[in-house]
């Protein structure tokens, strides 16, 4: 079988320093999206574990696996966990959830968590769907724009340009800063287009480098327009998988003229992360501590 | 008075020689990454069979996204013009054409006199245009041109949400892990890209007679598709994707009279 570039690494982490056992209140958030899935764990309102990877053709069953592999060797199992809330996508097939929310929510609130609460405009860049969202120093969402009709500026677009020009995904953002000159961006919007125009790119002698410089600005320009609608106000965060990729995220911080802040964690988290906290507000309403 | 008219497309190069107002030949060259040269060996392949030189032609008009690669041409028309003009010959009871290629799908209201009075252009989009189906019968393996004919043996509609042609792929790929047949999700396809099509034709408004040229409308299910959306009938020419390459030589054949 021929080497699937697009297959980014599936991940997990654990706190070093929390005792899962000594907690009082266990929540969770699962955020099942279209290309990948993560569980994230909370005690007592810090981050006790999390985990990343790949959603499969059933949406209740990557949930299933992300929560498991979130908790492996951390002493927990799924029924010591007091509450569930789900998000993304697959949100509304998550049998063990408690509770569906949007991910246009849980991804303000947890990166209101993960950058602090100076963010004011995060930027979503998820598998199929990219999101311009707009919030309060709590947290909570005042304005969001969303595409997700289009390939272009998703994971998925990136996925496609790993596929033709036989970079593992996890390289790209890096190779793309193998160029000599910043070349002009990729002119197509759409996906397919811009694949068959970096075809002819590559015939015409380029490096693949070069060609993922091209696409990579391309990319970024296609969500800088979905920010300006919006109008971005800092601080300004990155989330999702896209995150990772230095390539897209440093264009996009060139052409606004805006550094993103730094993640605490694993970006790609802030979706589930958001539904974990949540989960433990509403706990602690039912308990009436609120 | 001979003439040719050169449709330079996204994926394929056309030539139409009119000699004193019949067509004399027809050839297609696919463009590859060389548009220029397909375009000249298009023209080459045509006068040969017509048994005619360059030095026969009066006037050599070029359409087509590639237009400007078109060196040996004496003038130019737009595609929208072109699509007029050969239309409104073909079927003068034309007042909307719709023309689907590779690249680009077009939406045209012409008068009775064969001016243009509006149109709509997708060319940013794959979900508009034929690279969709071409795709689409990849993911299915399918071969394109058999794309058509299954999807009319279809028994169920079956709803596809996807619009994009990215998104689309994966969703024919969970049709087929759900058991819906080749059948039905090749009518999904040409449903879904009829519905995208009707959309951009509605926005200019439509009238009767309704005209669709261009490759897509060699495709009978594609065809199937938007009759049903529409509602009307539709009429399609001979040859339906050299009519863009017919509007451009009607136009040098009136250029080289008046000169």
């Amino acid at each position: 079988m021929s080497t699937e570039y697009w297959r980014w690494p599936e991940s997990r982490w654990t706190s070093p320093e929390i005792d899962g056992k000594a907690g009082r209140m266990i929540t969770a958030g699962l955020d099942v999206g279209s290309v990948s899935s993560q569980a994230v764990v909370m005690i007592d309102g810090a981050l006790f574990c999390y985990s990343s990877l790949r959603t499969g053709s059933n949406s209740p069953e990557s949930a299933q696996r992300a929560m498991e592999y979130a908790l492996t060797g951390t002493g927990l199992i799924l029924t010591d966990i007091h509450y569930v809330v789900g998000t993304g996508y697959g949100r509304v097939n998550i049998p063990f959830a408690q509770r569906a929310l949007t991910e246009i929510a849980c991804h303000a609130r947890g990166a209101n968590f993960m950058y602090g609460p100076t963010v004011r405009t995060i930027l979503d860049m998820g598998g199929q769907d990219c999101k311009a969202i707009r919030c309060d120093a709590k947290g909570k969402v005042t304005n969001f724009l969303m595409n997700d009709k289009c390939a272009a500026g998703t994971g998925r677009g990136m996925e496609v340009f790993a596929d033709l020009l036989s970079v593992p995904i996890e390289d790209m953002g890096r190779l793309s800063f193998e160029v000599d000159t910043e070349p002009p961006p990729v002119s197509s919007t759409c996906v397919v287009f811009a694949k068959s125009e970096a075809v002819g790119l590559l015939r015409k002698g380029w490096p693949k480098e070069r060609v993922l410089a091209a696409y990579s600005s391309a990319m970024a320009h296609r969500v800088v327009e979905l920010l300006e609608r919006i109008q971005v106000e800092q601080d300004f965060a990155i989330t999702g998988g896209i995150a990772k990729n230095e390539g897209v995220v440093k264009r996009i911080e060139a052409e606004l003229k805006i550094k993103a802040l730094e993640p605490k964690y694993d970006a790609q988290i802030a979706g589930a992360l958001g539904g974990a906290l949540f989960a433990k507000a509403l706990v602690e309403k039912e308990r009436g501590l609120r | 008075m001979n003439v040719a008219g050169v449709d330079c497309g996204a994926k394929s190069a056309k030539v139409l020689i009119l000699g004193d107002e019949k067509v004399l030949a027809r050839v297609a060259v696919l463009s590859g990454f060389d548009p220029k040269a397909a375009a000249a060996q298009a023209l080459d392949e045509a006068l040969k069979q017509a048994g005619l030189s360059r030095g026969d032609l009066s006037h050599v008009t070029a359409t087509g996204t590639g237009k400007n690669e078109v060196v040996f041409a004496t003038s130019e028309i737009t595609e929208v013009g072109a699509d007029a003009r050969a239309v409104i010959v073909l079927f003068p009871a034309a007042r909307t054409v719709i023309d689907i290629g590779a690249e680009e799908g077009r939406a045209i209201r012409i008068s009775p006199e064969g001016k243009v009075i509006d149109f709509a252009i997708n060319e940013k989009c794959a979900a508009g245009a034929g690279t969709f189906t071409e795709t689409m019968a990849r993911t299915l393996e399918v071969a394109v041109e058999d794309m058509g004919p299954l999807s009319l043996k279809s028994q169920n509609a079956v709803p596809m949400n996807a619009q994009c042609a990215v998104f689309a792929e994966s969703e024919v790929v969970s049709l087929i892990h759900a058991k819906h047949s080749k059948e039905d999700i090749a009518r999904a396809v040409h449903d879904a890209m009829a519905d995208r099509i009707a959309s951009m034709a509605r926005k200019i408004g439509i009238d009767k007679s309704i005209v669709l040229v261009g490759g897509m409308a060699k495709n009978v299910g594609f065809v199937n598709s938007l009759q049903r959306n529409l509602k009307e009938e539709i009429l399609i020419p001979e040859n339906p994707e050299y009519s863009c390459a017919l509007g451009a030589a009607l136009t040098a054949a009136e250029r080289a009279k008046g000169a």
